[in-house]
């Protein structure tokens, strides 16, 4: 035997014990053993480990987390494996994109305990209970409180008061194909100007000249003025973000100021409602159904607020004073009916992009 | 010390050996086995099969798809835009980087060491990390724009800038380090002939050193024709390379169609690369006479000396030392003034009451483990079929025509660098639909991230073990089994002592890509193990200055650790030709 063939034998002997030992250490994927759920989400989802933990000890299911990016990728990686779903329930399929899930069949109908308590507006698919509404929040203009003070301006409100000259360069928003706030905010003035007016919108917006980045990170960390995080730097003191970001802007400060240092224009806002669904094939379809109980639970929907910065769907969940304090309530959000969005969806992205990116 | 690569001699060959080729080829595909097959299920398979999930309708193949996409004109904007800007980011990296690869070859100074390792942390950094510093530097209310009020976010620039940025340790250790093992005394002796100094250097340098540059610039060029992170972050929405349209078209639209015949469009433009890749450095395999490094590299004389060494420490200390400073320096900025309030909330982290809260050192922990089970993963596929590689080349056949088995070979070389060149989000989407059946159901395994990170640590093990494994005398090898060893002592004796070092660097290059791996993980990590790029960037994804500056912590302890292992590399630097990237 030839040295390098010596070689080559040990070396295959490692690699495959290497295969073998991997294939033991590996805990099994999905829920196959009827003691554990799996909850297939994106990354923003949070929950405190003791409100976790409790639904564990309570119901007795051990419950996996997968997340698969953004609330976009998560759902098509979900329609990718429907059939053979990643886990038993979904959380995060938003009204921008739920018509897709429907239309690809992803959920299997369960009426979730305490449905009785979420307001009707929330609930998308009232008949059929494929999904359940379990939070919403509000995609607004935001605005950098220090800088219209300084500058003895009155903050925009609507929609109208952004194409005033006023107002003019002073607006940093989002790439509508690759940013769910900037598609949401196309959305509101869709929803506003309708679909004949709204390109019209826009093309005013182009020349008071708005300013488009790829992703809220860099829209509110880099560029918005208000945002704590760019120390000031930024220079465009409105910033298209969440109505909890001013609440968020406060988190951790002390002492706590009387206000928070960032605002909202209640007459922009675009309203993100977030569903859960239990998937179709689930291997645990008993557990599932227990976790989705749990998601519309009211010590859930309580925990909600701080861990996602969304508000609860139950209007029986009490909301934390950050939220009541620096908060703004949204009493008349822009909304779309998600079979619309999904059909004109991609065309309204690349309508937008040769608009406002050319 | 010298170096040169073992040719094996005809008489070695001719007579003693016969009917060595059909046992070469069996010893051949049985090393590769395992590379093949790893390569095959966690690469070809993902890959082949969401690619044919847009190409295929009922069955049928749908290539006039490929019509329709191409005549789009917003597809071939994207195609020019994505060439450009790879072809302009490699020639203003060349420029700025053949300068330092001199530099660092011939001039000894010291500190040498340290910053030949530090120079090549950025090209391990996770892009969300560099986007953000390059940011706080060119962008708005950057370092530049308090200066001097420049700006450079969202222009092509920035783009530019920070690819020079990532690619400059490319430069400097490919063609640095063969630079810096070739005998000056040839150039001398030319100048001693009459030659000038420039035609000396042109005569005897230039060729010697023109295929290692070829090989650097096409690497370059690879690395950035499918960038993803700089375009996004830095270029602003007007600029969208081939790469992120895949992104986009796949994650955003599942306009699978679309997807998968941009995909099949960049694994074409990549091959072409590749092949040509694979020609230039078989073109540097040529016999050259190669010496010591240490032995070449002198403290530097005359003014003109003396200031390119001062001359490249400006460039790397304004382009890849600024934006790693203003890195640190956020991270202590906080609220208060400096201190380190953002580090203590990181720390306190650990007992908040979130699966948000992610403590630093269990995402460093979990980077760590992610990374050695990545790394053990690519050692044994990239050394297997380091040595399946090196094997003896089979010569011609009577016909004059190359044996099919090497072109083979030919195409497994190419094969292993592939999936520097494939979307993550392409793989991420592949692994989905395919494995997800028992025994194969990895989705929600702990492995996947490990499987993924090792799919981009494999090309730097080959790349980095092949020369070495190649460089082994195989005489050595025989002189031993003559005085009476055995095969395996022979291994122990001969074999293991001068590729134990390069195996070393290989581990140490595949681990840290695995800790800066951010595309495959941020698809495949579970929320309950985010690695620590994982955790800067859903730290980021979040409003407020405390988020914020945990965020630059953590991203300045993973610059530490990504510091850390390329500096223990660099104290294992063999006397050889490893290091080719």
């Amino acid at each position: 035997m030839s040295t390098i063939s010596r070689i080559a034998a040990t070396a295959m002997a490692a690699a495959v014990g290497m295969t073998a030992l991997a294939a033991c250490g590996s805990p099994g994927g999905g829920s196959a053993d009827a003691k554990t759920v799996t909850l297939v989400s994106h990354d923003s989802f949070n929950v405190s480990k003791s409100v976790l933990a409790a639904f564990e000890k309570e119901s007795g299911y051990k419950v996996t987390m997968l997340k698969g990016g953004d609330a976009g990728k998560a759902v098509n990686q979900a329609v990718l494996s429907k059939g053979n779903p990643q886990g038993d329930v979904f959380f995060g399929i938003d009204n921008t994109l739920l018509s897709r899930g429907l239309d690809e069949g992803l959920f299997s109908p369960y009426r979730a305990k305490g449905l009785e308590s979420v307001p009707a507006g929330l609930q998308l698919d009232k008949g059929e209970h494929r999904v359940t509404p379990l939070d919403y929040g509000d995609i607004c203009v935001n605005y950098d409180r220090g800088y219209f003070t300084r500058h003895k301006i009155a903050p925009p409100k609507t929609f109208d008061d952004l194409l005033k000259p006023r107002y003019k360069g002073l607006l940093v928003t989002e790439n509508s194909a690759t940013s769910s706030p900037g598609l949401a905010f196309q959305l509101g003035t869709i929803a506003k100007y309708g679909e004949q007016g709204w390109q019209s919108y826009w093309k005013k917006l182009k020349a008071n000249g708005v300013e488009v980045v790829d992703g809220w990170d860099q829209a509110y960390n880099d560029r918005f003025s208000g945002s704590a995080a760019g120390k000031g730097k930024g220079d465009k003191p409105l910033v298209v973000s969440y109505a909890s970001s001013p609440p968020a802007e406060v988190l951790g400060k002390k002492p706590a100021p009387k206000e928070a240092p960032t605002g909202v224009a209640a007459g922009t806002c675009f309203r993100q409602i977030e569903f859960g669904g239990l998937l179709k094939g689930a291997k645990n379809e008993k557990g599932g159904k227990a976790l989705l109980d749990f998601l519309l639970s009211k010590k859930f929907q309580e925990d909600v607020p701080l861990q996602m910065f969304v508000n609860p769907a139950r209007k029986d969940a009490a909301v934390p004073e950050l939220f009541t304090k620096y908060g703004t309530t949204i009493d008349k959000p822009a909304t779309l009916a998600p079979g619309t969005i999904t059909k004109n969806r991609e065309q309204w992205i690349k309508q937008w992009s040769s608009l406002v990116l050319k | 010390m010298v170096l040169a690569r073992s040719e094996v001699t005809p008489s070695d060959v001719k007579g003693a050996r016969r009917g060595r080729p059909a046992r070469g080829t069996a010893v051949r595909l049985g090393l590769m086995a395992v590379p093949l097959a790893f390569f095959a299920l966690f690469f070809a398979y993902p890959v082949v099969a969401i690619v044919g999930r847009g190409l295929k309708d009922g069955g049928q193949w749908q290539l006039g798809r490929f019509g329709a996409v191409l005549s789009d004109p917003d597809v071939v904007q994207v195609l020019w835009f994505t060439v450009w800007q790879a072809a302009a980011s490699t020639g203003l990296t060349l420029l700025i980087a053949l300068p330092g690869a001199y530099v660092f070859a011939r001039f000894d100074f010291p500190g040498k060491q340290l910053l030949r390792a530090v120079v090549a942390v950025p090209f391990v950094l996770p892009t969300v990390v560099v986007g953000s510093a390059f940011l706080a530097l060119v962008g708005r209310g950057g370092l530049l724009d308090d200066l001097w009020g420049l700006r450079l976010d969202t222009s092509v620039w920035a783009i530019l800038l920070a690819h020079v940025f990532f690619n400059y340790a490319v430069v400097v250790r490919t063609v640095g380090g063969l630079w810096g093992q070739l005998d000056p005394r040839q150039e001398e002796a030319a100048r001693v002939l009459g030659a000038g100094r420039f035609a000396a250097w042109r005569r005897v340098t230039l060729p010697a050193l023109g295929p290692a540059v070829a090989a650097a610039a096409l690497m370059v060029f690879l690395f950035t024709f499918t960038s993803f992170g700089v375009v996004q972050i830095l270029g602003g929405p007007a600029f969208s390379t081939l790469e992120v349209e895949i992104y986009r078209q796949t994650a955003d639209f599942l306009d699978l169609p679309t997807a998968a015949v941009l995909t099949m469009i960049q694994f074409a433009a990549v091959l072409g690369v590749l092949a040509l890749h694979a020609w230039t450095v078989r073109r540097r395999e040529s016999a050259l006479r190669l010496v010591d490094a240490s032995q070449t590299a002198r403290r530097p004389r005359g003014r003109g000396q003396w200031a390119l060494l001062w001359g490249t420490f400006a460039v790397i200390a304004v382009l890849l030392l600024a934006p790693l400073v203003v890195l640190v320096e956020r991270s202590f900025a906080g609220p208060d003034g400096y201190g380190t309030v953002f580090y203590a909330a990181l720390g306190s982290a650990a007992s908040a009451d979130s699966t948000f809260a992610v403590a630093p050192l269990d995402a460093l922990w979990n980077s760590l483990a992610y990374g050695a089970a990545a790394t053990a993963i690519a050692l044994v596929v990239g050394g297997l079929a380091a040595a399946a590689l090196t094997l003896p080349r089979l010569r011609r056949g009577p016909s004059g025509r190359t044996p099919v088995i090497s072109r083979f070979v030919g195409g497994f070389d190419a094969l292993l660098m592939l999936p520097l060149g494939v979307s993550a989000v392409t793989v991420g989407f592949g692994f989905l639909i395919t494995l997800d059946a028992p025994p194969l159901d990895l989705r929600a395994s702990w492995w996947l991230v490990p499987l993924a990170q090792a799919l981009v640590g494999v090309p730097f093990v080959v790349r980095t073990m092949l020369p070495v494994l190649r460089a082994v005398d195989s005489r050595l090898r025989e002189a031993a089994a003559v005085l009476g060893a055995s095969p395996w002592q022979v291994w122990r004796a001969v074999d293991l002592p001068m590729v134990r070092r390069a195996l070393l660097i290989a581990a140490g290059f595949a681990f840290a890509v695995s800790l800066g791996e951010f595309g495959a993980t941020v698809f495949l990590a579970r929320p309950d193990q985010p690695t620590l790029p994982v955790a800067v960037a859903r730290l980021l994804g979040r409003a407020g200055e405390l988020n914020y500056g945990q965020a630059m912590a953590l991203s300045t302890i993973l610059m530490v650790v990504c510091a850390a292992a390329l500096l223990i590399l660099e104290r294992l630097r063999p006397l050889d030709r490893s290091g080719e990237f």
